[in-house]
């Protein structure tokens, strides 16, 4: 990533150094790259004058904003109560078995992370799931399985 | 004209000014409400809740440190919705706590083990969660240990790294059950910005954030019969240690520390003001030198403002911070580095022991000292230079474990050589003390006169404001100086690294004109230093200072370059300032380190 | 639990109302209509209709505005929370997806009224597919600002997942590159928000009520609801439900009459207010009144039938809570903890059945000890569902 600081420095331009440009950086940096590494945070913190830990700080406090290496699509399957009831288990098994890894890893082709997160705001279509920024309602095992093969076929 | 409000607490009226917090109004009624995250020190954080306090006709709890106070309000600090809420806190923060109390070493100095004797928290109520997350102890640093098994996330030390220090080597990081102190991505202490400064020990309530303690390692060069044990003691021990063994802040326990230490077995009690003398002789000259080159020689290479290099946590945030802005730094040791080299060299000689058997050891009220006398750069006389440096607080232990009664002590003076001081060696451990003891000495150099300020006291650099800054016309000057004639001397002051940090960017930004600048890293200066007695305040760093300016007026000599021992060494050994010797054992260079 | 109805409460059939969701396209008529008025007029009849903020906290909204408007300082902002996390919430999705609109006339009046030039629309990372058309929708409505010649643009920011920050300060702070960590209050926004400048947080459908009141004045808006809780407002209606989906209801119906609306015909619970909210059981429906004088609501209702295990429900409420607090202070960060570990080791035997209770009385002290309104509210939850359904959480 040797262009990560030309990046930075881009976005800085775009959206200010002052700390409440932070967010907006980071999360257009999610856009860009899915994840910010420990490089990506050390150019945000010298273009916003931060400390690096700051920066880290703040970035691990937000669920969608990954510190760790994701894969370029990261499905993320609401676990909160409704999309519970209404089948969430059944469609978490089948992504996993389709993709053969579990929650919280990443395929070794570095295509897919599967998380789950809390409410999507789609309780009255659940179970429900969002692939990057896209979201898929009323899931079932079946209807799951074929999105996620859509995606492989990308 | 200031707002009065009147309020009542425990159903007693009180009157305070406006911005006034429940905390603060209710201290002036003698009512004492705990808190574990809420420092003098620091900025309002109201995140521990155990100051919460009911405000009657509030169906929810108040914390006193965060909240101001209104008119009429009526508050009740100890009712029963207070002290079920404040006891279930307490017990919440022991469930995530490693409360092995009597394996900790901070045990019997921790404001979490203070509130749970106080609430007699007995069997735990809750489930112990210890076992449930996944903590680390980093040992990293020579200087701190972070043990996240004893942190109960109040964030001083956070604040104090920001705040104060404008370092930020540590921030809250996760957020729920996951939320924790952590470094950039959890590295270890020693590879970050952290500057050891160890403010966010002397502030940290529990074990979380402790020095990296060296107590068995002297105990053993005690006990090594084939070792000779030097220790030396830094300006502010004296007029700290004191608060560990039983007496207020503000008291001088100079003559009591030399005969603890002798009993504790040191072979020779020297003093760190002696190296601190010698440290205004060179930086002093330094000084004058860069003058002439800059003023006389017109030499652009000499960097100035020139700034005081004594302050190990200083060293290492420019070194990170202003890497640009290094050939600012006098070039001198720090004194307890000079120290350290001559007593493997001039002092080894002139006892005819060999430098290899010779421990030498430091008691600081610094935590970065530690890490400084690590420095690869800090083995000028073929070996460490200073073997062990301890805080004050751990030499406050080492005397409790001799049974030492400290307070019945008789004083004793330091053994001589490398043991006489004059009070310019004193005025070291305050802010400012640096500058004052220069000017007496400078000034005295260029004019053959004391410096002009009653009494030698150069008030203007004394005091707690956090950037201070004076001037000295010089007028008169001897023949060999003419080139300073009417000059007027500029110079300023900073303590605590978030003023050095505000200095530092007005000089880069070319916003100042200084001539010379010290800059201590800790609030107050070396008196509130990162290894000093837990707590600490403004009121507490005060008193200390008194101690210091009182230490200086009491003693014969109150100028470096007056010193006997001073002119001594330079006869027998050094020759002169800047000399061929004083480069190689009291001279250092500086290392650029990353920010990031 | 509060909330019980009294025998001389005022209560409201259950009405379906159609307001919020009525084509957006003249909004701007209202805006034009709202800008010829005095601010301080429209302050009074935003006060006189009895709105109330509808993310759930309930304060009165033209009472808000004039603080902010009073509150001294050049700069003041504008800010829509559209951070709507709470679980069994996702009507102000549909709002954004719908009448935008409305929402952004709602914003400029405040804008307007407060004398405000800037204003915020702070959505949530998972509605973000949202943004291509609001941003579309907000630069065209920015142009008609200026042509109104009302000094107001509108932008937009976003979350990155954390729940806390529905909660206005954590919200400020977010939006200033901070973590998510909910403020001392006082000082309140509306006196010192957004960089410290006075600052009026309202969620989305209550700026959406502002536009309609202006529209149809506050006369007729009182003439829906209650005394305590004007007007009407969006449910989102979930779970074992015949037709779960986002109803616009008059406030003041008893839940008894919602259950019978929209329930599957085996209603065991109703939460009322989402994870933060309280559990109704079925031999309380016919006491309860949806309303501030009852059981507020942001609008989540989530049914439950005799098949579900009130265990799995508060367990997974307290998982989420335990991820979702900010951390940072006590009662909050480590009660939730104890709380989640504390069901499952009563379930498991671990703990005997009387470990609820003082699991009950964590929860009473994590309501008026936490910090924020997370921390508060967690304990309603907890409360309701033990109390209500003790024998599910232990066998």
């Amino acid at each position: 990533m040797a262009n990560t600081e030309m990046l930075v420095k881009e976005l800085a331009d775009k959206y200010g150094r002052n700390r409440e440009s932070l967010l907006p950086i980071l999360q257009e940096l999610i856009d860009e790259r899915r994840y910010v590494n420990d490089e990506t945070m050390i150019n945000v913190a010298r273009e916003l004058d931060l400390s690096a830990a700051e920066v880290y700080g703040t970035a691990s406090f937000y669920s969608f904003i990954e510190t760790e290496e994701v894969g370029k699509y990261v499905i993320r399957l609401c676990k909160t109560i409704v999309c519970d009831m209404k089948g969430k288990e059944n469609v978490l098994q089948a992504i996993e078995n389709t993709l053969k890894i579990k929650v919280g890893q990443t395929t070794a082709d570095k295509k897919f992370t599967l998380k789950t997160t809390n409410c999507l705001g789609w309780c009255h279509k659940g179970p429900a799931m969002l692939i990057n920024d896209e979201v898929y309602t009323e899931l079932t095992p079946g209807k799951a399985i074929d999105i996620i093969e859509s995606y492989i076929n990308k | 004209m200031i707002n009065m409000i009147n309020l009542t607490i425990n159903n007693i009226p009180v009157s305070v000014e406006e911005g006034t917090t429940i905390i603060e109004a209710a201290r002036r009624l003698s009512i004492r409400i705990p808190s574990l995250c809420n420092h003098d020190d620091l900025c309002v954080s109201g995140n521990c809740r155990v100051c919460v306090v009911e405000q009657v006709g509030n169906p929810t709890l108040q914390a006193a440190c965060a909240t101001p106070v209104r008119e009429n309000m009526q508050i009740l600090t100890n009712s029963m919705m207070v002290m079920q809420a404040r006891k279930t806190i307490i017990e919440l923060l022991l469930s995530e706590h490693n409360a092995d109390c009597t394996k900790c070493y901070k045990n019997g100095n921790c404001e979490l083990q203070d509130l749970s004797n106080e609430y007699r928290i007995g069997n735990q109520v809750y489930i112990d969660l210890i076992p449930l997350k996944h903590y680390t102890i980093d040992q990293s640093s020579p200087s701190l240990i972070k043990d996240d098994s004893k942190c109960i996330r109040c964030q001083r030390c956070v604040r104090t790294c920001s705040d104060l220090q404008a370092v930020s080597a540590l921030s809250a990081a996760y957020k729920g059950s996951e939320m924790k102190i952590s470094s950039f991505y959890d590295r270890p202490m020693h590879e970050v910005i952290c500057t050891n400064c160890g403010q966010c020990i002397n502030r940290c309530p529990t074990g979380a954030l402790t020095e990296r303690n060296y107590i068995d390692e002297v105990w053993d060069a005690i006990y090594d019969p084939g070792k000779h044990v030097v220790v030396q003691t830094a300006p502010a021990v004296r007029v700290a240690l004191g608060e560990e063994l039983g007496y207020d802040p503000g008291a001088r326990v100079t003559g009591k520390l030399v005969t603890a230490l002798r009993r504790l077995g040191f072979d020779s009690v020297l003093d760190t003001d002696f190296t601190a003398d010698l440290t205004i002789m060179e930086e002093g000259t330094e000084l004058l030198t860069r003058l002439k080159k800059v003023l006389v020689d017109k030499d652009t290479s000499m960097a100035l403002p020139m700034f005081t290099s004594c302050s190990p946590g200083w060293i290492k945030f420019i070194e990170h911070t202003f890497p640009d802005l290094l050939p600012h730094l006098s070039t001198c040791k720090s004194p307890q580095q000079m120290f350290g080299a001559l007593a493997k060299t001039y002092y080894a000689q002139k006892k005819g022991i060999n430098p290899k058997d010779i421990v030498s050891v430091s008691i600081m009220p610094c935590t970065a000292k530690k890490f400084e006398a690590t420095r690869p750069e800090m083995r000028d006389s073929g070996y460490q230079d200073v073997d062990y440096v301890l805080t004050t607080r751990e030499l406050a232990i080492m005397i409790k474990q001799a049974g030492i009664e400290f307070m019945k002590l008789d004083d004793e003076d330091y053994d001589r050589f490398m043991g006489e001081s004059s009070g310019a060696g004193v005025i070291f451990g305050a802010t400012g003390g640096v500058m004052e003891a220069a000017l007496r000495t400078a000034y005295e150099i260029v004019t053959g006169r004391e410096v002009p300020f009653q009494n030698l006291n150069i008030t203007p650099v004394r005091g707690m404001e956090g950037i201070k800054e004076a001037e000295v016309k010089i007028e008169n000057v001897k023949p060999d100086w003419s080139f300073l004639e009417g000059v007027t001397l500029r110079v300023a002051i900073a303590h605590g690294l978030a003023n050095a940090k505000r200095l530092m960017t007005a000089i880069r930004d070319g916003k100042v004109v200084y001539h010379f600048i010290e800059i201590m890293a800790c609030p107050g200066g070396c008196l509130g230093g990162g290894g000093q007695p837990i707590p600490t305040n403004l009121e507490i760093r005060k008193k200390r200072a008194e101690a210091i300016y009182a230490e200086d007026e009491n003693l014969p000599i109150r100028k470096s370059h007056e010193n006997p021992e001073i002119i001594q060494i330079y006869q027998e050994f050094l020759g002169e300032p800047l000399s061929h010797t004083s480069h190689e054992l009291l001279h250092t260079h500086y290392v650029p380190r990353k920010r990031y | 639990m509060t909330g019980k109805k009294q025998n001389d409460m005022e209560t409201k059939k259950l009405t379906r109302v159609d307001y919020i969701f009525r084509p957006d396209n003249t909004c701007l008529d209202t805006l034009k209509k709202s800008l010829r008025r005095d601010r301080d007029e429209i302050i009074l009849e935003l006060i006189d209709s009895g709105l109330k903020g509808r993310g759930g906290a309930g304060f009165l909204t033209g009472l808000k505005w004039k603080l902010a408007k009073e509150a001294a300082g050049d700069v003041k902002y504008v800010i829509c929370n559209a951070d709507e996390g709470e679980p069994g919430t996702f009507k102000d999705r549909e709002i954004l997806d719908r009448v935008p609109r409305r929402v952004f006339t709602g914003m400029a009046l405040c804008g307007y009224v407060i004398g405000s030039k800037e204003g915020f629309l702070y959505l949530r990372a998972e509605y973000k597919f949202l943004a291509p058309k609001l941003m579309s929708i907000m630069a065209e409505m920015n142009q008609e600002f200026k042509k109104l010649g009302l000094d107001f643009t509108l932008n937009i920011r976003y979350g990155s997942g954390a729940y806390v920050c529905g909660e206005e300060t954590a919200l400020i702070d977010s939006m200033e590159g901070r973590r998510g960590e909910p403020r001392n209050k006082p000082p309140f926004p509306v006196t010192e928000g957004y960089l410290n400048k006075p600052t009026v947080v309202n969620n989305v459908e209550t700026f959406v009520n502002c536009t309609i009141i202006m529209g149809i004045g506050a006369e007729e808006y009182k003439r829906f609801g209650t005394d305590s809780s004007r007007g009407f407002k969006l449910f989102s209606v979930s779970g074992d439900c015949s037709k779960e989906g986002i109803y616009e209801l008059e406030l003041g119906m008893l839940l008894s009459d919602f259950v019978e609306e929209f329930g599957d015909g085996d209603t065991k619970a109703v939460q009322v207010g989402g994870a933060s909210g309280f559990c109704v059981p079925r031999k309380k429906f016919n006491q309860t009144i949806i309303g501030f004088e009852g059981i507020p609501t942001g609008g989540s209702m989530k049914i439950f039938n005799s098949s579900r295990s009130m265990y799995h429900v508060l367990h997974n409420y307290l998982e989420f809570f335990e991820e979702e607090s900010c951390g940072q202070c006590t009662p909050c960060r480590v009660g939730c903890q104890q709380l989640l570990k504390g069901i499952e080791a009563v379930k498991s035997k671990q703990r005997s059945s009387s470990y609820l209770d003082e699991l009950v009385k964590l929860a009473k002290v994590m309501k008026v000890a936490s910090k924020c309104g997370l921390g508060q509210s967690v304990g309603n939850a907890f409360v309701s569902i033990v109390d209500n359904f003790r024998e599910e959480i232990i066998y």
